[in-house]
């Protein structure tokens, strides 16, 4: 269970495989990855690794992923 | 005024697409007046451009696109292929070389800085972090991104030498906390065989009119700071010097090494005590803690400018 | 990296110096074999990596290959300043006119290697160089510019040598300088270089180390002299924990979680870089605390991997408590290291807040990384507070812990 962070993601953008396809390239420490059929895949042990760089946020629909700091009150990672 | 560069300071990222690089390119590009970064070189990548700074396949078409020499360059390319990029950016009229890599062989480093000799030029390094000049230039990693290095490092007097890289912002910004600003700061690296040393850039220090002081950062290992207790002793120095000494507890366990590659202790007059007091004899006053460095820094610019007014 | 005297003798053979005959074994047996080879008296000599051999009676000599075999035994069971022999080095008894010494070692203000050649054999060379200053030729040489024999020979005559020594030596102390450049040894000694009774000259015993730096370069020789990397060849053979270190360290490679080293303290300490890891550990005994472990951190790991090493220390029987300790990190996050040495705590059943003392990392994503102490609600100091006052603070606690009656008495 991840302690820090958790990511949460649209299913209209987790359902769209090339969408999954760009999260799981820029996101520098593996959290996204893609299923066999093409979908996303969260990988839940990596999720305290997230750097906050925002590159899945911005490479998805504004406000499609959210990236949700556990350590400060649920709050969602903002543009900064 | 500064030493070793200024705001008019072109240079060279050689290895400049590896992921440090990159971020130390950003990093030197917002710190201060913005450093002229003109080029950046990595085999097979040429046309490429990293915040800007065009990457080229060798030096020579880095100096031809800019048209002019470059001063300096800044070397982060890995251990293996280290010796030649310094080679070729001597070769090619560069005359500072900031080795950023770690873990070179020292009989490469020898070879470095003996061709760097005959051609005139300095090497800082290898393994530190680089130089910076605080609020107008830094070359290389020191003090991180431009917003975190304006916390550390502000203008001033004292100039600060140091075999670590981390330290030299931690004291600088002790110095910085205490009103105390900086005139240039040089990490010179953790290896027992460095292109520069604390006696070799005192001449520089000695005659920038800005630098008052000097506060060095020392640990076991290698005779550098004897040969600066002797340069002082013989030199009769109008600068004051205040030193740290970190590893003491290493002197307990002969033959080990920590930290970084230079502190092996190889001879009896390596050790922290027999600096300590080799130091010492030289009137260089070492502090116990590094927050009781700014007050042994006034009190002695308060001396000696007393002195000189006398 | 400190070699074998029977490594030593090997890599000088490489180079082209004659050495004295004989051979390394590891049980009696054998070392009655190397005897028998020999034909002749012998020494039996148990290396180890460490001095002192001679006084602790690891070195005997032997007429007989019986007689080696029963000084092998001996001297094969016998640990020498806690270490235990790899072998026994069984060499002929070489008939010995006169002792040389010859050398070659860094020196890190001139940037050159250095050779140093003495007629007074035998013994320590900074000894005589203290003693008999007259009797140690110097000359540095450099490492872009081919060797030439007159600069061995200039450092041979000026000890007072000439005439046939003087010739035959030339040759031998320009090979010992030429391998060590080519192999990246920090240290080349022959000492004794024995010239025998018919005038000529063997390597009796060898010192030589390689720079840690250059193993991955020297592979070739290293596999022929059967050194394995594993072998760290410290001053102190590696303990369990120490390995365990290296195992978190090598599980990703993204920065540095490492270089742990063992201590019997309570404190365990998580601290970052080489000269910030010095400053602490200096500063935790400054203040009495007794430190379990040394360790540094740096160069931006994953959460994965400070959690690892905050988990070993954790576990490290003896260990009350944490101090994370790291002077103004650029590169490190402090939000990162934060959630892995939090992460370690929660993952073993501690509460946070309790088992780390202090938490002082300036620099780099402060602001998270406090968010996240404070969330935890562990105690946590910025830049203003300085190395000293916080391993002050985290020794204070800890001692404090210790102190503290049970609560029925
Ligand atoms: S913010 Fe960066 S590290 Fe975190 S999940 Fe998104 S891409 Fe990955």
């Amino acid at each position: 269970m991840a302690l820090f962070i958790d990511v949460e993601v649209d299913q209209a953008v987790a359902s769209d495989a090339s969408l999954a396809a760009k999260l799981a390239e820029v996101c520098p420490v593996d959290i996204f990855a893609q299923k066999a059929d093409g979908t996303l895949q969260i990988n839940d042990d990596r999720l305290d690794e997230c750097v906050l760089c925002q590159l899945c946020m911005n490479a998805a629909p504004q406000g499609s992923v959210r990236v949700i700091k556990l350590y400060d009150g649920n709050a969602v990672l903002g543009p900064v | 005024m500064s030493i070793l560069i200024d705001a008019d300071t072109t240079f060279l990222v050689q290895g400049i697409t590896g992921r440090e690089a990159v971020n130390l390119v950003r990093e030197c590009l917002d710190y201060g007046a913005g450093a002229k970064i003109v080029g950046g070189v990595t085999p097979g990548r040429k046309g490429r451009d990293i915040h800007g700074v065009p990457v080229f396949d060798t030096v020579a078409q880095a100096v031809e696109h800019h048209g002019a020499t470059i001063d300096g360059s800044v070397v982060t390319v890995p251990p293996a292929f280290t010796k030649d990029a310094v080679f070729e950016a001597i070769e090619n009229g560069v005359k500072l070389v900031v080795i950023v890599t770690e873990r070179i062989p020292r009989g490469d480093v020898a070879q470095m800085v003996e061709l760097a000799r005959e051609r005139g030029a300095r090497i800082i390094g290898p393994n530190c972090l680089g130089i910076i000049v605080p609020d107008v230039i830094k070359m290389g990693g020191i003090g991180g991104p431009a917003r975190d290095a304006a916390k550390s490092y502000t203008p001033g007097a004292v100039g600060v030498i140091s075999r670590s890289g981390g330290m030299t912002t931690e004291m600088s910004s002790t110095l910085t906390a205490a009103g105390l600003g900086q005139s240039t700061a040089v990490s010179i690296g953790g290896d027992a065989i460095i292109g520069s040393s604390y006696a070799e850039l005192m001449p520089l220090f000695e005659s920038d009119q800005q630098t008052e002081a000097i506060v060095i950062y020392t640990e076991p290992g290698g005779r550098m700071e004897a040969e600066l207790a002797r340069w002082v002793t013989e030199r009769n120095s109008r600068l004051p010097i205040v030193a740290f000494m970190a590893g003491r507890f290493m002197d307990e366990m002969p033959g080990m090494s920590f930290g970084h590659a230079g502190t092996i202790v190889e001879g009896k007059e390596d050790t922290a005590s027999e600096k300590i007091a080799r130091l010492a004899e030289a009137g260089i006053v070492v502090a116990e803690e590094i927050s009781t460095i700014p007050e042994l820094v006034r009190e002695r610019i308060a001396v000696s400018s007393g002195s000189t007014a006398g | 990296m400190r070699f074998f005297e029977y490594e030593a003798k090997e890599i000088v053979r490489k180079g082209g110096i004659p050495t004295s005959k004989g051979g390394f074994a590891t049980t009696s047996e054998e070392a009655r074999a190397r005897a028998e080879e020999v034909a002749g008296a012998v020494v039996v000599k148990s290396q180890v990596l460490t001095g002192g051999r001679m006084k602790a009676g690891g070195v005997q000599f032997a007429d007989t290959p019986q007689a080696a075999a029963t000084h092998s035994e001996a001297i094969l069971a016998l640990a020498i300043n806690g270490h235990d022999p790899r072998g026994v080095l069984v060499d002929e008894r070489v008939a010995v006119k006169q002792e040389y010494y010859a050398g070659v070692v860094w020196d890190g203000i001139r940037k050159q290697p250095v050779m140093l050649f003495s007629d007074m054999g035998g013994i320590d060379i900074e000894e005589v160089a203290e003693k008999h200053p007259d009797h140690v030729g110097r000359g540095h040489f450099s490492t872009i510019h081919p060797f030439s024999e007159f600069q061995a020979k200039q450092v041979i005559a000026a000890v007072g040598l000439s005439g046939s020594e003087l010739n035959r030596l030339v040759p031998i102390v320009t090979r010992l300088a030429k391998l060590f450049l080519r192999f990246d040894m920090t240290l080349a000694e022959i000492n004794p270089l024995a010239q025998l009774e018919d005038g000529s000259f063997v390597a009796v015993d060898a010192h030589m180390e390689m720079e840690n730096e250059a193993r991955p370069r020297q592979q070739a020789l290293l596999s022929e002299l059967g050194v394995g990397d594993e072998e760290t060849r410290q001053a102190r053979e590696p303990t369990e924990f120490e390995l365990a270190g290296e195992a978190v360290d090598a599980q990703d490679h993204r920065g540095v979680a490492g270089n742990v080293t063992e201590f019997d303290g309570n404190l365990g300490l998580v601290i970052g870089a080489g000269g910030g890891s010095l400053t602490l550990f200096d500063a935790v005994r400054a203040h009495g605390g007794r430190p379990a472990n040394y360790c540094e951190i740096g160069g931006n790991p994953s959460v994965a991997k400070a959690c690892g090493l905050a988990k070993l220390v954790l576990s490290k029987p003896g260990v009350d408590k944490i101090a994370v300790m790291m002077s103004i990190v650029s590169n490190t996050r402090v939000d990162i290291v934060a959630r892995g040495v939090i992460k370690a705590c929660i993952e073993l059943g501690h509460d946070p807040a309790e088992k780390i003392a202090i938490f002082r990392i300036p620099g780099a994503w402060e602001e998270e990384g406090f968010k996240i102490l404070e969330r935890y609600g562990i105690e946590y100091a910025d830049r203003s507070v300085s190395l000293h006052e916080a391993a002050r603070r985290a020794v204070e606690k800890i001692q404090g812990a210790a102190a503290t009656p049970p609560a029925s008495a």
